[in-house]
């Protein structure tokens, strides 16, 4: 049974077997076996590093077609901010929504207005004391989410409790288009336009199993050419009847580069992390608690924030120049009225998360404490046989994860091969020499003193 | 107590001064401890007393060994060097109390919250010190949730 649903998979005539995925991993959750690269499902936490190093391109992630739109009477793309960034300096704001709406959408809600009101939620959190702990973790990046439940369930608990701003974003335009169409929110489809896979597995398989709003996922990547050939018909005058009113202020828009979600924040000692490796190395800091005086912590998995997304088109350090400058714009009177309509619902608590994230159970070298003891006196025992050069050849990331996996039973030492060809050499030597024994009827060796006394 | 002759035991060398690979140690002891599969809570107590023991190693102790012995109902933590040290052991335990050198303070270490943070996480402490010799501690984690 499968209790983990994972976006990013495995394109099986595509792989080659390499060991360039397993070795990037940050989860260490991929081995080759069989001539492939298998994920293993507890571990994976959907950041997409593989799908960017893949030279294969045998990594994808499996997302919503526009096709899915059929299902529903209504459908309202959300765009998340790094999307903004993916397009020239000619398109404004207004016509990169608009085309969203030549792909067949009825309306457009902005994800970064959705954030604004998450920065609200956030600063009240923060204002009432966080719970006493320190620091607050964002909860923007599903990865990091992952990481969490994976690697350092501890601190579980210094979760902001907040919705995502996708999900926010998608109840609320929901509840609006509900209103004012008169139809079921069942009958209504809000489509996320995804920068990375884990946002499309956090649809599938939310954190803390909240009630999600979203009801699929597309890729910027997906979308990309169909946005392009949109918005050169509308600079052709072939635009959509009603434009899109463009709302998020520079602040909400901003959250699609690193930093921005704290910019937005702004209180306190604050901090953003970006790239999973360097999210890792800090949230081991925070573990041994020498991130105290840290009043909040933005974390995201990709170089440089969302705009570095695995399903992103645009070369994120020219997306971070777009959305630098995109995040100078001011507050408008639509904007205005927004905020003023949620103020009284932040104050509801109607951004909190329901649901508790639950740590992800992974596998200790064995259920019994004891027996595992045991299994990692053997491990160590197990690597130090092990040449140490981590060339991954066996399909582990590293000599370490050999010598876990052949104390699990998953894997033989001879999966090693420079502890395969010392074995050859042995047998070949014993066989050389085997080789070289001659019967004694035919050689002139190995006579026993009794038959030369004979002789 | 389950007596039981089930046990692991793995040791780092720590070296004195060196800043970069201080932690290591004790990040791989707590990488160690997730992989037998002690309650979090556990583990998070004998990471932070294997960091602080590993940092005394570092800036006081003159470099020296860590180890950590594994068995299902207590972690042990051993603290071994060949440096200064420790005078009065009971005032060393104490918050704020620190025998640290001059040289060490300017660096803004020996703040003396080094070995009460590690008493504060551990459920038994053993220390033995000579001036001039050196200093052993064996600080223990029970890992049932009596204590």
């Amino acid at each position: 049974m499968k209790q983990y649903y994972h976006s990013v998979r495995l394109v099986k005539d595509l792989c080659k077997g390499c060991t360039n995925c397993i070795k990037r991993c940050p989860t260490e959750a991929i081995r080759v076996r069989d001539g492939k690269a298998r994920i293993i499902e507890e571990l994976c936490v959907d950041c997409g590093e593989c799908i960017r190093i893949c030279p294969n391109r045998a990594k994808i992630a499996v997302e919503d077609g526009l096709d899915k739109l059929k299902e529903y009477k209504f459908n309202i793309a959300l765009p998340a901010p790094s999307f903004y960034g993916q397009f020239d300096a000619r398109y404004s704001l207004e016509d990169i929504l608009s085309a969203l709406l030549l792909l067949g959408f009825d309306d457009v809600f902005e994800v970064a207005l959705a954030a604004e009101g998450v920065t609200l939620a956030t600063q009240k959190y923060l204002n009432a004391g966080a719970g006493g702990v320190r620091p607050v973790i964002s909860q923007a990046c599903p990865a990091v989410m992952g990481l969490i439940q994976v690697r350092f369930p501890l601190l579980l608990q210094n979760i902001a409790p907040i919705e995502s701003p996708m999900n926010m974003a998608a109840k609320i335009a929901k509840t609006r288009a509900s209103k004012r169409t008169g139809l079921n929110m069942d009958d209504i489809g809000a489509f996320f336009i995804t920068p990375c896979p884990g946002k499309i597995t956090s649809v599938r398989q939310p954190p803390g199993d909240n009630e999600i709003f979203v009801d699929g996922a597309l890729s910027i990547a997906s979308v990309y050419g169909m946005v392009l050939a949109a918005l050169n018909k509308i600079k052709a005058g072939q635009g959509p009847k009603h434009k899109p009113v463009q709302c998020a202020s520079g602040a909400g828009i901003g959250w699609g580069r690193s930093g921005g979600e704290v910019k937005a924040l702004n209180m306190g000692t604050m901090l953003a992390v970006d790239g999973i490796h360097n999210v890792i190395s800090v949230l081991e800091q925070v573990e041994k608690g020498e991130m105290d005086d840290i009043d909040y912590l933005e974390c995201l998995a990709c170089t440089g924030g969302c705009i570095g997304g695995s399903l992103t088109v645009k070369n994120p350090f020219l997306a971070r120049v777009k959305l630098n400058q995109m995040s100078q714009k001011g507050s408008g009177p639509v904007r205005e009225d927004f905020i003023k309509e949620i103020g009284p619902l932040v104050e509801q608590g109607y951004f909190g998360l329901r649901g508790k994230i639950q740590p992800r159970k992974v596998e200790p070298l064995d259920c019994d404490l004891a027996t595992a003891i045991v299994k990692a006196d053997q491990l160590e025992k197990v690597l130090e046989q092990l040449p140490g050069l981590d060339c991954s050849s066996c399909g582990c990331p590293n000599c370490r994860a050999l010598a876990e996996d052949i104390v699990r039973g998953l894997a033989l030492e001879t999966d090693c091969i420079f502890k395969l060809r010392k074995r050859v050499e042995i047998l070949a030597e014993e066989v050389l020499e085997l080789a070289k024994k001659v019967p004694p009827a035919m050689g002139h060796r190995h006579y026993h003193k009794s038959t030369q006394e004979e002789e | 107590m389950v007596m039981n002759g089930k046990q692991h035991r793995q040791e780092f060398s720590v070296n004195f001064m060196d800043f970069i690979g201080a932690g290591q140690a004790a990040s791989q002891i707590k990488l160690l401890l997730q992989k037998v599969g002690y309650d979090p809570l556990v583990i998070r107590r004998a990471s932070i007393a294997a960091y602080e023991l590993e940092m005394n190693l570092v800036i006081h102790g003159g470099g020296g060994a860590l180890s950590v012995v594994i068995k299902p109902d207590k972690i042990e933590l051993l603290a071994e060097d060949d440096g200064p040290g420790i005078a009065d052991l009971d005032l060393a335990m104490q918050e704020g109390y620190s025998t640290a050198p001059l040289s060490v303070r300017e660096m803004g270490f020996g703040a003396g919250m080094g070995l009460p943070n590690v008493k504060k996480n551990t459920d038994v402490i053993e220390m033995k010190s000579e001036v001039g010799k050196g200093t052993w501690i064996k600080a223990v984690i029970f890992t049932k949730n009596e204590v």
